[in-house]
Formats: C-alpha cells, structure tokens, sequence
C-alpha cells in the first residue's frame, strides 16, 4: 500500500463532522500556519515542488508568487471545484467524503496569499455536494476557525461555497471567474493574468480541489518532506479517476510513479480489465489529452514502463506520448470503438464551446457532424483526412485551450487508429451492425 | 415586465438575502446564479420571462443581465419541462458502461424519447454530459441528488418514488 496524504481518513465514520476531522489532527496546518509568516507558508509550497491537479500541472507555489501585492487591492483564493473533464471524478469524491480537509486547505492557502475573501465555486450538477460544504463552512465558523481574527492571529477570512449551473467550460479560470461574477462563462483574453486581475478586478488565485487538500500535509510536515514522495517533478499523490472497462471502477490515491501496468492490473487499483477482456487502449488524463493504444500506455517507445507521472506520460510528446492532465484515467477494451467514442467526446466538445471563437464553435460542429458520418456507414477516405484537418484548425486558435482540448483526440485517435476509421468507410455494414468491433491484423492488444 | 404574481415566499426571500450576503456590497450581482436555481425550485420549474425579470428586480440589475445567464448555462430551462428532469449522463465513460442501455430503458418506460417529456408533465428524460460520477456508471442526476451504478430495478423504484412524492424537483443551495 502506498502512502495516502488526501484520502488517509476518508473512510473514517463521521469524518464529515468538523470534531472527529479535528481529532484525527485536522486544522492543525491552520495552527501552525498562523505561527509562521505568509512567504514561509508559500516558500514550503514551493519545496514540495506541488503542480497544480486540475490538469495543466502549473507548479502552485510559483502561481502563488506571482500574485499582486504590490496594488494593495484586495486579494482573492478560489478554488475551482467545476470538475466536469469526461472521466475525472475525484474532486467530488474528495469534497463528499472529506470537505474539512478542503476548507483547512482554503484556509491555510489564503493565509499565505494575504486573502481575506476567498470562494469555492462548484459545479452546478454537484448541489449535494454544495449543501455538505456549507455545512462545513459553518461548523468552521463555529469553531473559530474562519471569519475575524482566526485562533486571536489578527488574521481575518471570510470563505463562501457558490455554484454554477453547467457548463464544462466554467472549470477554464477565467471562465470561471466571469461565472463567480455572475456573468455567462466566457473565457477572458489573457493577460492580464488573475494573479493581476481576476475577481472583480482584484488579484486572484486560482487552484484545484486536489491542489488546496494537499496544502494542510505540507505545512504540517513541510516540503521538502512532500517532495520526497513521488518521483522526479512528479511529487507527492495523485488521486486517479479510473473509469471504463476495468474490474474496479473508482478513485485511487497513488505515489506518482507506479508504473501504469501495476495501475491497471493490480488488485489494489483498477483489478485488471473487465470479463476478461484485453486491453486496446487508455484515455490517460481526462477526455482532452491524446488516446493511447495498448502496447504504447504501458511502455515509452524505448521499450521501458510507463510510469503514472506528468514527465512519464508525457514522454514521447504527441508521437507516442500523451499527458496525466486531471488524471482521468478511461479504460476500452477490446470490443470499444475508437471512432464512435472519439465521436462522442466531440459532441461534448461541440456542446461545450462557449461559442466566442468561430474556430471552436464551428469547427467542433463539423468535427462532430463528419465523425457521425462514419457511424452512419457514409464516411469516404478523404473524410479521415478532413475531419483531421477541421481539428488542426481549431488547435492554437482559440482564446482558451478548449479549442486545443477538442483538437488532442481527433488527431490522436486517427494517428494510433487509423485502420480502425478505414474500416469503417470500407465495410459500413459490418462495422455499423450494432454490437460489432474492429479486429483487423494492425491491432495491438495487451 | 414585472408580474406581481410572481414572488418568493419569505422563506425563499431569507434564502436569496444570504446568497448575496456572500459577496461583497455592489457585487449582487454575483448571486444570479444561485438564485435563478431557486426561481426554479420555487417558482414552477422553469424560467419564464417574468420569473426572470423578478430575479432582475431582485438583485437590482437590468433584465439582459440575466436572460444572458440564464439561456447559457444547461441546467436552467427555457421552456417548461417535467416536474423531475432526469439528466441522464452520455459521455464517453458512461457510454462505456451501458449509458445508451440507461437511456433506452427510460424511453421505453415512459413512452417518451430523450429530449422529450411525458405527456402528464412529470418526467423530462435529458442526456447530460459528464456528471463526474464515471466510476459508478451509469448515473443521472435529478433534483439534489445522484442516482449511481444503475439498474432497471433501480430505475423502477426511482420512477415510483418520484409520482408518490409529485412535486417540482430541482437543485438548490441550502443553508442554515
Ligand atoms: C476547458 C477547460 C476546462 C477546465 N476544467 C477544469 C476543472 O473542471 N477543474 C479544474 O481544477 N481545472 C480545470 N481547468 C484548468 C483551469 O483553467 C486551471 O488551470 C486550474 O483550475 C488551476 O488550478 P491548479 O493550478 O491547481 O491545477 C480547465 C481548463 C480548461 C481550458
Ligand atoms: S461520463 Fe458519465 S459521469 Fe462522467
């Protein structure tokens, strides 16, 4: 078993309740940080070499730094609990089961960023989850811990839970901030960064769920001592959202590290591929980042295991490479198709577009329209090329990187699958009957 | 227009006072979102046109402000719709794990096709996408709560349970 920083307690009766939370050692990093000055608290941040788990692995401690102090306006945390990338869950896993270990991570981040108002914005779907932390605000409150001169320090924090009321795009930070605001989720052009402008034109920081719960274990035990978990720049845990064709579905608390074959197939996480089915490929960090097949998760082109880390799974770049994003962790076996799920992922991605650059809002129209065409057996060769062309144009075209987002998978699933999209154009008929499957000779399966 | 048949009851009224007691003086406007929720769950299930402008009147802003909310994000409704919305999860992962299977079922139990809602005005059959909830697939969600790992079973005592209860369900925040 490895070790557990965010989930240790999880399933501890009760823990929901601010004092069996206190007495397994929650709020002590609030203690503590109180004692120590705001740099210190961000300086061990930076130590524990923490990258932001919302998927773009921002190192925190470096975002936190950049934050205005200089303006003397007010200084705002949020912490982005939109959570909506296809296949990630653990946010709401984390915040239904454990919310202190959110609020003392609010609280002690604050801390360190000089905010005095700070929110967590959750996603509209998530209203139960909304309702169990306010809840824990309140008994926060109660209990001395938020509001006016926090355990008699001088340091003040106000702390509310908002919602939105779905939209995939309000995870995107400066959507999210326009949402806070009360406004449509359109992304902001940046710069101006948050760390500048974010809030109400305050400075902002915006961070993960993940990213915030595991602030309380650095404090506490300091950086360098978070650092030494893991491996490389990939420190610390990672809860991985593993979903799809496995015998345990679930959320799982890893070093980072352990090799993706052990996370596939060992009993501890996903248990192995589901009715005994082989492996055909993995979606590794949510639905944006690129699909890999079987042969090339579980090994770098050099013929060396895959690790679950951000430099492993990226390793390769886009060749063969994809990326830990969200850590949504999707699972196909050998009987899933790759062209109907990739059109399925572009339907969300059509249906998402906030709709203020024409290159995502119509691009991914035609992305998904053209990939519909193969499902219906009416797909021509050249559409594999277009549908790959339309994508590309989109990529690095946007204000925001959902475009990009939308983009990943297409280009992937065609270059690691390209015989599976032919078949579908050569044999309509057999590839469209309902329960068929690609088994050409190109497959590799594991 | 403002239509003095439309009003919050003093309950719901104490509900949006402290919605917007989370953010700072001047900022109402912040709580838009949460109270067009409420105007849902209070106010007969959708957002009509003078629901809308009452919430306007409420947070002192003008009513643009708030139909370009209200028609962006999917959870509200601009159209009536059944007194349970039952947001059936399609996305990939769902997918996956038998989410058309769900969706399948559902339209045969109601007589109704997804999109649709039942002619006696109790159920709205959506398909969402992804409620992270991928790892108990297939879900829905309807009101406050998440229904998970479902079955035809559970499905059965969902639909029973929902015409013996017979009200308007939706999400909102609660608070003390
Ligand atoms: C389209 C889009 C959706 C996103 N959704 C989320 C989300 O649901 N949750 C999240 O934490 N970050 C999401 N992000 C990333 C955020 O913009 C931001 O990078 C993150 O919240 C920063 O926190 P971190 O540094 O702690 O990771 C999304 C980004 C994009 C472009
Ligand atoms: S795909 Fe259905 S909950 Fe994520």
């Amino acid at each position: 078993m490895g070790i557990k920083i965010l989930t240790k307690d999880i399933d501890v009766p009760g823990i929901q309740n601010f004092q069996v939370y206190r007495s397994y050692g929650g709020y002590n990093s609030v203690e503590k940080a109180l004692r120590m000055t705001p740099d210190e608290v961000v300086e061990e941040v930076k130590k524990s070499g923490l990258r932001g788990r919302g998927g773009a692995g921002f190192p925190t401690g470096m975002k936190w730094s950049f934050i205005d102090k200089k303006s003397g306006k007010p200084r705002h945390l949020v912490c982005n609990a939109d959570e909506s990338e296809p296949g990630t869950f653990k946010d709401r896993y984390l915040m239904s089961k454990n919310p202190h270990i959110l609020i003392e991570g609010m609280i002690t981040s604050s801390f360190a960023l000089g905010a005095n108002l700070s929110y967590i914005y959750v996603r509209g779907e998530l209203m139960y989850v909304v309702n169990i932390l306010q809840r824990a605000i309140d008994e926060a409150y109660a209990n001395g811990f938020l509001g006016k001169n926090i355990l008699g320090s001088g340091y003040d924090l106000e702390l509310h839970v908002t919602c939105g009321a779905g939209a995939y795009i309000c995870g995107e930070e400066t959507a999210l901030i326009e949402s806070l605001e009360g406004k449509r989720g359109n992304p902001r052009i940046k710069p101006p960064f948050p760390a500048i402008s974010g809030v109400w034109s305050n400075p902002t920081v915006v961070n993960n769920v993940e990213s915030i719960a595991a602030v309380p274990y650095i404090v506490n035990n300091g950086g360098e001592e978070y650092a030494k978990i893991g491996i490389g720049k990939s420190t610390g845990t990672k809860l991985i959202s593993a979903s799809g064709h496995i015998n345990k579905p679930g959320v799982y608390e890893i070093e980072m590290g352990v090799t993706v074959e052990e996370f596939i197939y060992s009993e501890e996480y996903c248990g192995g591929i589901w009715k005994g089915r082989k492996l055909k490929a993995v979606v590794a960090g949510g639905s944006s980042v690129p699909i890999l097949p079987a042969n090339l998760i579980l090994k770098l082109a050099n013929g060396e295991p895959r690790l679950m880390s951000y430099e492993s799974l990226s390793d390769g770049g886009f060749a063969t490479g994809t990326m830990l994003g969200s850590g949504g962790f999707i699972v196909f076996d050998e009987t899933a198709s790759i062209v109907h799920n990739l059109w399925n992922f572009e339907r969300f991605y059509h249906h998402e577009s906030c709709g203020q650059c024409s290159p995502c809002r119509e691009g991914t129209g035609w992305v998904e329209k053209i990939l519909h065409k193969f499902l219906d057996g009416h797909a021509t060769m050249e559409d594999i090329d277009l549908v790959a062309d339309v994508a590309k144009k989109i990529e690095g075209n946007t204000i925001c990187p959902l475009g990009d987002a939308a983009a990943w998978p297409v280009a992937s699933a065609i270059k690691h699958f390209r015989p599976e999209f032919e078949w579908y154009v050569t044999n309509p008929e057999e590839a469209c009957k309902p329960g068929a499957y690609y088994t050409g000779d190109k497959l590799v399966l594991a | 227009m403002l239509d003095n048949n439309i009003q919050f009851s003093p309950e719901a009224l104490n509900l949006v006072n402290k919605y917007i007691a989370k953010f700072p003086e001047g900022k109402q406007k912040s709580a838009v979102i949460a109270v067009l929720h409420l105007a849902q769950a209070e106010l007969g299930g959708w957002l009509k046109p003078e629901i809308m402008d009452y919430v306007a009147s409420l947070l002192n802003i003008k009513p643009i402000e708030v139909y370009e909310v209200a028609t962006f994000y999917s959870q509200y409704y601009m159209k009536p719709v059944g007194k349970y919305v039952i947001e059936v999860c399609h996305t990939g992962p769902c997918w996956l794990r038998g989410a058309d299977e769900l969706i399948a079922y559902f339209e045969n139990k109601l007589g109704i096709k997804k999109g649709q809602t039942t002619p006696d005005g109790m159920f709205t059959l959506k398909g969402v996408e992804c409620l992270a909830a991928c790892g108990t697939a297939p879900v829905f969600q309807c009101g406050m709560d998440y229904y998970e790992n479902m079955d035809n079973e559970k499905v059965d005592f969902f639909l029973d349970k929902c015409r013996q209860e017979n009200k308007v369900s939706r999400p909102y925040p609660v608070m003390n």
